[in-house]
C-alpha cells in the first residue's frame, strides 16, 4: 500500500467513515500513518433509533458521539474533530466557511492524502457539500501543495459519468476491524450488521466483495 | 420510547395549553429514499424551535395516530404517530416508525428550547 505522512477524512456523518473507507483507515494506521478524522455532524436527524430501538431524536446526537469515539478507538484514529454541525443543514450553511476550517485543518496537518465524498455523486446532499467544501479547500492551494484526494461516490450514475474507480484497496487483511467499526455504530447498523454476519457465514461473494475491496475516484483539479 | 396511550398523552399536550412553547416537527422519508427508488418523490419538512401557543390540542386516530394543535391564527399538525415519551426536562416527545422502525414523522413539544 502506498505510504503516506499523515491522512485527513472529512465526512459529514458518524458512520460515513465506516462502510467504504474503515477498511483503507485501519491498514494506513496499521503501517504507522496517523489519520486525523472531521466529522461535520453527529448524525442528530438518523432515521435509525436502534434495533430494537433505545434511542429518540433527543437523545440520539449524544449517543451517536459515543459511538463515533467507540468506533475511532477500534481503528486507531486518534484526532476525531466533531466540527458540531447538525445533520441534513450542510447544504444550507456557507459553504466557504467550512472550506475554511479544511483549508486550516491542511494547514496544521500537512496531509499527503484526503478522503471525503465526490460531490454531486454522492447521494445525500450533506454528503455532497461536504465533499464539495473539501475540493474548494484544496484546489486553494498551489498545485504542488495539494494532497491527493480520494472521493467515495455512490450515486446510481457515478460509473456511467465517472467511469470506474481509479483507487482499489485490498482491506480484506483488516476486516475484523471493519465489521467492528460498522457494529460501533450500533444505533443506525444493528440491524444490519445482523444480516452482514449471516452473509460473511455463508461466504457470500457480493458481500466479500464489498467488506474486502474500497474503491475510491481521485479527484481530477483541472 | 412507549406505544402511544392516548389518555396518557392527551393530558400531557393540554399541560402545554396557553403556554409559550418550541415546537420541533418533522417528517422525512429518508435521505436515501429515491436512491434507492428512482421513481421515488421524496418530501419532508422540518422545523426546529418554532415558538408557538396553542389553545387547543388533540391525539386522535387509531394507530397511528393524529395530533393536531390549535393556535390563534393557524394549526399544527403531524400524522402517523405511533410512540410518545415524557422525557426527564418534561418535554412531549412524540415520533411515528415505519415497518422497519424508522423514524417518519416527529412532533415535539418543550417550554424551553430544544439544544
Amino acid at each position: 500500500m502506498e505510504k503516506h505522512d499523515h491522512v485527513l477524512v472529512v465526512f459529514p456523518h458518524p458512520d460515513d467513515e465506516a462502510f467504504g473507507v474503515s477498511g483503507s483507515i485501519a491498514s494506513f494506521i496499521q503501517n504507522g500513518t496517523p489519520v486525523t478524522y472531521m466529522c461535520l455532524t453527529l448524525g442528530e436527524m438518523g432515521r435509525n433509533m436502534g434495533n430494537p430501538p433505545f434511542a429518540n431524536r433527543e437523545t440520539l446526537p449524544l449517543i451517536r458521539k459515543k459511538e463515533l469515539t467507540a468506533a475511532c478507538d477500534v481503528l486507531g484514529i486518534k484526532d476525531v474533530r466533531m466540527m458540531g454541525y447538525r445533520d441534513k443543514t450542510i447544504e444550507f450553511e456557507d459553504n466557504a466557511l467550512i472550506a475554511k476550517q479544511v483549508t486550516d485543518v491542511i494547514d496544521e496537518l500537512k496531509p499527503t492524502l484526503v478522503i471525503t465524498f465526490y460531490p454531486g455523486y454522492s447521494v445525500h446532499p450533506d454528503h455532497d457539500s461536504c465533499g464539495e467544501a473539501v475540493i474548494e479547500a484544496v484546489r486553494k492551494l498551489p498545485e504542488s501543495e495539494r494532497p491527493k484526494v480520494e472521493c467515495v461516490a455512490f450515486s446510481n450514475n457515478c460509473v456511467e459519468e465517472l467511469g470506474e474507480a481509479d483507487v482499489s484497496r485490498d482491506v480484506s487483511t483488516v476486516q475484523d476491524k471493519k465489521i467492528s467499526t460498522i457494529e460501533a455504530h450500533r444505533s443506525q447498523t444493528a440491524g444490519l450488521i445482523a444480516g452482514v454476519k449471516k452473509r460473511l457465514k455463508a461466504n457470500e461473494e457480493e458481500l466479500l466483495n464489498w467488506l474486502q475491496k474500497e474503491r475510491f475516484w481521485t479527484y481530477k483539479f483541472d | 420510547m412507549d406505544p402511544i396511550d392516548t389518555t396518557k398523552v392527551q393530558a400531557v399536550i393540554e399541560r402545554f395549553v396557553d403556554k409559550d412553547v418550541y415546537i420541533h416537527l418533522e417528517t422525512t422519508n429518508g435521505a436515501y429514499a429515491s436512491h434507492f427508488n428512482e421513481s421515488f418523490f421524496s418530501a419532508g419538512a422540518y422545523i426546529r424551535n418554532g415558538k408557538i401557543r396553542y389553545t387547543r390540542g388533540k391525539i386522535t386516530g387509531d394507530e397511528p395516530y393524529r395530533v393536531g394543535l390549535k393556535m390563534e391564527l393557524g394549526w399544527i399538525y403531524a400524522e402517523g404517530i405511533t410512540h410518545w415519551e415524557l422525557d426527564g426536562e418534561n418535554r412531549l416527545l412524540m415520533a411515528g416508525y415505519d415497518k422497519d422502525g424508522k423514524l417518519a414523522v416527529a412532533l415535539q413539544i418543550s417550554e424551553t428550547p430544544f439544544d
